[in-house]
């Protein structure tokens, strides 16, 4: 049903942002592309449609957040790999955010749409697992784990809460890579890329993951490529990519590279 | 974009639902199961927003469950089509409704097999077929054309692929496969997973 909301919706629409912009006084700034900076300081990763109708919260649509990240699994676990730039409309408000939230050494969870909504109710998560772990004296699987944040965010539906995150790890049923949004979806799957840099992304991972069985230091590089080719194309996504691998042990961080410099040795090669 | 269908023979209900699950235009997910087992012969399917399709479909599930271990014996389906109706509508008028689709599918040993149709404004209906989703508008002609009470599971099983095909001819979106499911008085059966091949 979201594509019904998007179709159905008349606020999506870029046309009105010009007007919208105008009738702001001082008090809450919305820039350009409906990106919501409260009190100057809190970044947003979301992108909010202008809602014609004032119903708040309710009527908002989000399908874009500006951001690139994704996970996939493979053979030998699951590649975790994100952008970390932060914009507010079109200013680059940085260009080093974490965008993957240490849950616990075996459970990642990535950041797209509010980066305060992702590590506070990441967070919140984090000792949620903890106190199952301490009742149940075994880890928390990682379906269990992200049913617990799928639960939680489901309450505040409508409300206005803006995440896209993913939840990736290990149990003991092998790999675990699980999607929960603020919407209430919660997928599992063997592939997932959030962001508005994600179509780009699910380009070069798609057509990657075709021969199967690949070595870890493969899937590194296709994870850090996809995200390069992410950044290339969409603007609301750069700086460096960030690398990490979770295997039986845990959650391993692979690299960090530049993508400019990236950029550069992609260059290289192909000439 | 998500589709529901079901068909009811004389001693079967045969009930299949699309498989992809989506996020605006993306397909997160290809191999998306939306039935959920509500007792040994009763199915829930349901589609409609995110969150509250999987969380209504579980809290039914569950409370259908809760009364089999409270009272030691099986709601039917149709109390149990019933059951769900009202909690839709209880939820309809208040600050969280529920906004979704389902079908209701099930085999009883007094009634027989029963298929219910019930929407996000918590109507119910038993009706020999039904489908949801946009694609209900190409097929539900179809089903009144073909349809016969007495069809048996082969004849059921080729009027749903007729109803697949022409999804894939028309429909403007793509969808690659179909989990199908058969209930009769043994149970909930599996059967092939339906895969239209190219549009001609």
């Amino acid at each position: 049903m979201a594509l019904a909301s998007v179709l159905q919706s008349e606020s999506v629409d870029f046309s009105n942002y010009g007007r919208q912009r105008r009738g702001f006084a001082s008090g809450l700034t919305e820039t350009e592309l409906g990106l919501e900076s409260v009190g100057g300081d809190s970044l947003s990763f979301a992108l909010r449609t202008s809602c014609s109708n004032g119903d708040g919260p309710d009527r908002k649509i989000e399908f874009l957040h500006g951001t690139t990240t994704l996970a996939f699994k493979f053979q030998h676990g699951v590649i975790v790999a994100v952008d970390s730039r932060a914009t507010a409309g079109s200013y680059i408000a940085s260009q080093t955010v974490k965008k993957v939230i240490e849950i616990n050494p075996y459970l990642l969870g990535t950041m797209a749409g509010g980066a305060a909504d992702c590590s506070f109710w990441e967070r919140l998560l984090a000792r949620q697992c903890r106190v199952y772990e301490l009742r149940n004296k075994e880890r928390i699987s990682v379906a269990a784990a992200s049913k617990l944040l799928a639960n939680m965010v489901y309450q505040y539906k409508g409300m206005g809460l803006s995440m896209g995150t993913m939840v990736c790890g290990w149990d003991k049923t092998g790999p675990g890579l699980y999607y929960v949004d603020s919407e209430g979806n919660r997928v599992c799957g063997d592939l997932f890329a959030v962001g508005s840099g994600s179509m780009y992304a699910y380009g070069i991972v798609d057509s990657g993951l075709k021969q199967k069985d690949l070595t870890v230091e493969e899937a590194c590089d296709l994870g850090r490529r996809a995200i390069y080719q992410a950044t290339y194309r969409d603007a609301y996504s750069g700086g460096q990519v960030n690398l990490y691998h979770v295997h039986s042990e845990g959650w391993t961080r692979v690299s960090q590279s530049d993508v400019l410099m990236l950029h550069q040795q992609y260059q290289a090669e192909k000439a | 974009m998500e589709y529901l269908i079901g068909i009811q023979g004389q001693d079967f209900v045969l009930v299949a639902a699309d498989n992809i699950a989506a996020n605006s235009i993306i397909q997160m997910k290809q191999d998306q199961d939306k039935m959920f087992k509500l007792s040994d012969k009763i199915l829930l399917l349901c589609v409609g927003e995110a969150g509250d399709t999987v969380q209504f479909a579980e809290y039914i599930q569950k409370n259908i469950q809760l009364y089999k271990m409270r009272n030691g014996y099986e709601l039917s389906p149709k109390a149990a089509a019933n059951f769900t109706r009202k909690n839709l509508a209880d939820y309809l008028r208040s600050r969280t409704p529920y906004h979704v689709n389902l079908l209701l599918a099930g085999f009883d040993e007094t009634d027989g097999p029963g298929l219910y149709y019930m929407d996000h404004l918590s109507a119910l209906a038993k009706a020999p077929f039904a489908a949801h989703g946009y694609g209900a508008y190409l097929t539900l002609s179809i089903l009144d054309r073909y349809y016969r009470p007495d069809l048996t599971r082969d004849e059921a099983v080729d009027l749903l692929k007729k109803c697949i095909e022409e999804l894939n001819k028309r429909f403007i979106l793509n969808l690659p496969s179909f989990s199908v499911r058969l209930i009769d008085k043994e149970g909930i059966h599996d059967l092939e997973k339906l895969m239209p091949v190219g549009a001609k």
